[in-house]
């Protein structure tokens, strides 16, 4: 095994793997500053700000010779032998000086500036910088240059890193940014009628190390020490991008890309970025309401009622028809499925509606959008699999209600846009009773027997298993506005369980039953498992 | 920590003497006291037809006044800090882009409670452009909680009412007009 040698401590790194002596250093515990390095991006050792001293030491005779000047260690390849030095005098004053020629012509406008708090810059500058300024102060407000629909630039906070220019042109391939003029004078600009405009261009924001670059969707909206981050998936398509939601006081303000190497790598598109907004909207679905007949209004139900009621009505019905969507999590699907099939023995489970936009779409640097705009048919698909091995779809369950074999439907929806149409909800028409779980008023819920709230993505706790079977537990990250319950809650009450609803209790219940799912047993990490390998494990052993 | 720790030193009350036997002299010296303050200057005034008042207005930590700058916009340019740095959680900001020009962002609303204020002054330590500061208005009266709750037009009315009797500190302080 290499053996690297950083400020003194031996790490083994693996034989065939290709660190850079940033990456090294990471693995002893040393911190090596650097702006301009990315693991996702090409290297081109422009920012100086980690230079570090490095050597080799001798395999025979255990000599280390050191290198006369400093060099880059992003741009440093770590084998066996080499020495790393990242705290030496050296080392030190070549860091305070790298951050004193960035502060020359910086606007310091920290107050105003929305990178504040998590800037790079003002990081590095406390940790690494000097303390007195020989350059006159002058405060100045940055220029404001407007790149694209979703990312305006203050000109003068860049720090010329060129992140976001080799992010265009490695990643999303659509190279709108460019470095214009030379030396002191170097701006990032993009040519004339050709903005930043591409489904990956809010990732430029998140990589710029200070605050040059901005998302106008968050911008001024809050300072970022005020929001709580809580571990997310993006349910914006079945790719199932890891993220943060940051949110302070129940509201959500951004999402962030959550780094994993299985799904999303450092990226996530700009429809899953600003993809939340509809949790906020107004027009969301409140309270429970059921109607007597179809000519009478709703009258809302308390929520203790629902659950007995609901039930009885159901049970009235007889012959149930369930739509399990696939914008529920794993858990609660499983537990819809008990609550129906504890009602009607017999119930057809059914996947929900699975909405489809365009194709698939792979960008050069490997990051794909998928055409399925849900972030779990596949959890969905595995869980009805326990109760009925034949899984339908949401056309067979159509074309069931249309037959007449179904006395009773329950559609749970908790889709962010309009997905169904006059037609097709014509179908539940004559139903002796329909119960619509949705987030939208829509055909449907114009029909139903029994009007009942969704949750949106942040509100929900649970696991979903993306495109490439990869299962991610996240926690809820919003409470839901004031009458509404989120699925699991419901259910986890019809189902007579105690207490609040656990997700974490349901998932190892689901497990413990099933082949297919035992890969939940366990602590799920951060990143996820994948669900085929331990089936594969399971059916050989 | 129990009484019998070895860290506690138990110490016995001295026995009194015999001038404290006697009671006198302690009888005499409160009566000093006493005496004294009979006839030295009287420092309660009948507020509110009388006004205390307020020995350095500079450093008077009063109800607060949002600062213009020179050309009589709103001062704050909506960092947060204040609300940041405030203990009691009551400043309420939401900002936007500013519509001037020359500036970036400012606050579309500011708001103060009043009444949660616990008046130690550290947004006004906490503010990077003297936008805050507390002035030396030390009667603060509304009839409803909601009338307690300055906005930042009555802030900035609080400026226009002090600004001559309380010119802003940072102007002889060196801070940024
Ligand atoms: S980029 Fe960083 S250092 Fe520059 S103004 Fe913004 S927060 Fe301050
Ligand atoms: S805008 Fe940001 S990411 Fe782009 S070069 Fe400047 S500092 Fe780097
Ligand atoms: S004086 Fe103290 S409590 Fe009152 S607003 Fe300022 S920081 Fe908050
Ligand atoms: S600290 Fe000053 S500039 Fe910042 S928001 Fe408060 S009053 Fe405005
Ligand atoms: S990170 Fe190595 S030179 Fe910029």
């Amino acid at each position: 095994m290499p053996t690297v040698i950083v400020d003194g401590k031996e790490i083994e790194i693996g034989a065939d793997e290709r660190l850079n002596c940033i990456e090294a250093a990471r693995r002893a515990g040393a911190e090596i500053p650097h702006y301009c390095w990315h693991p996702g991006l090409s290297v081109v050792a422009s920012c100086r700000m980690c230079l570090v001293e490095t050597g080799t030491r001798d395999a025979a005779t255990g000599k280390i010779s050191m290198m006369p000047k400093l060099v880059p260690a992003c741009q440093t390849p770590a084998k066996d032998g080499t020495v790393i030095v990242t705290e030496s005098q050296l080392v030190k004053e070549s860091r305070a000086r790298v951050e004193e020629a960035l502060l020359i012509d910086h606007p310091i406008d920290c107050p105003i500036c929305d990178k504040a708090g998590e800037c790079l810059l003002q990081d590095y500058h406390f940790q690494h910088g000097q303390a007195e300024r020989r350059a006159d102060l002058h405060p100045f407000t940055s220029r404001r240059r407007d790149v694209g629909p979703t990312v305006t630039l203050f000109v003068d906070r860049c720090i010329m890193c060129t992140r976001c220019v080799r992010f265009t042109r490695e990643v999303s391939g659509t190279s709108e940014l460019m470095v214009t003029s030379r030396g002191a004078k170097e701006e990032i600009d993009i040519f004339p009628g050709h903005p930043l405009d591409n489904k990956l261009s809010g990732n430029v924001v998140d990589l710029c190390p200070v605050g040059a670059l901005g998302d106008k969707d968050f911008l001024y909206q809050q300072r970022v020490w005020f929001m709580k981050r809580e571990a997310n998936v993006c349910g914006g398509c079945s790719a199932g991008c890891s993220i943060h939601t940051e949110h302070n006081q129940d509201t959500v303000y951004r999402l962030k890309p959550r780094e994993n190497p299985h799904v999303n790598k450092w990226w996530i598109c700009d429809d899953g970025r600003y993809g939340w907004h509809h949790i906020h909207d107004a027009s969301r679905i409140v309270g429970a309401g059921r109607r007597a007949s179809s000519s009478t209004p709703l009258e809302s139900v308390e929520w203790a009622d629902v659950i007995t009621r609901l039930r009885a009505d159901l049970k009235a019905a007889s012959r149930l028809a369930v739509a399990v969507s696939p914008m529920l999590t794993v858990e609660e699907a499983w537990m819809l499925c008990a609550v129906a099939r504890s009602i009607d023995p017999q119930a057809l489970l059914a996947v929900g509606h699975v909405p489809q936009a365009g194709e698939d779409e792979t960008f050069p640097g490997g990051f794909t959008i998928r055409a399925e705009k849900c972030p779990n048919r596949l959890g969905v698909e595995g869980v009805i699999a326990l109760f009925d091995p034949a899984v339908r779809s949401w056309n067979d369950l159509v074309s069931h209600v249309r037959a007449g074999h179904a006395d009773a439907a329950w559609i749970t929806g908790a889709y962010p846009a309009a997905w169904i149409d006059d037609d097709t909800a014509a179908a539940f028409a004559d139903l002796k009773c329909l119960v619509v779980q949705d987030l939208f008023d829509s055909p449907l819920t114009a029909l139903a027997t029994w009007k009942l709230p969704a949750a949106g993505f942040a509100e929900r706790a649970g696991t979903w298993v993306n495109v490439a079977h990869r299962a991610q537990a996240f926690e809820q990250a919003v409470r839901p506005p004031a009458g509404v319950w989120p699925e699991g809650r419901l259910y986890w009450n019809m189902l007579g369980r105690r207490g609040l609803y656990d997700p974490t209790a349901v998932r190892r219940q689901i497990a413990d039953s099933s082949a297919s799912f035992a890969a939940l047993a366990g602590e799920i990490p951060s990143t996820g498992v994948d669900l085929r390998i331990h089936q594969l494990a399971s059916t050989t052993s | 920590m129990k009484p019998t720790d070895a860290a506690v030193t138990w110490i016995e009350e001295k026995p009194l003497g015999l001038a404290e036997r006697l009671y006198l002299p302690l009888f005499v010296q409160g009566l000093t006291t006493t005496a004294r303050h009979l006839v030295s200057p009287k420092v309660t005034v009948s507020y509110p037809e009388q006004r205390p008042k307020v020995g350095n207005p500079l450093i008077y930590r009063g109800v607060h006044r949002l600062n213009r700058d020179t050309e009589g916009r709103v001062k704050c340019v909506a960092c947060f800090l204040c609300a940041t740095a405030c203990p009691a959680h009551c400043i309420d900001i939401v900002a936007t882009d500013s519509p001037w020009p020359d500036r970036e962002k400012y606050p579309e609303s500011f708001a103060i409670d009043e009444l949660r204020c616990i008046f130690c002054g550290m947004c006004e330590e906490a503010c990077p452009v003297d936008a805050i500061e507390l002035t030396s208005l030390l009667d603060l009266t509304g009839k409803s909680r909601e009338e307690m709750i300055f906005d930042k037009e009555k802030l900035l009315s609080v400026y226009d009412m002090t600004k001559d009797s309380e010119p802003m500190k940072s102007a002889s302080l060196g801070g940024t007009l």
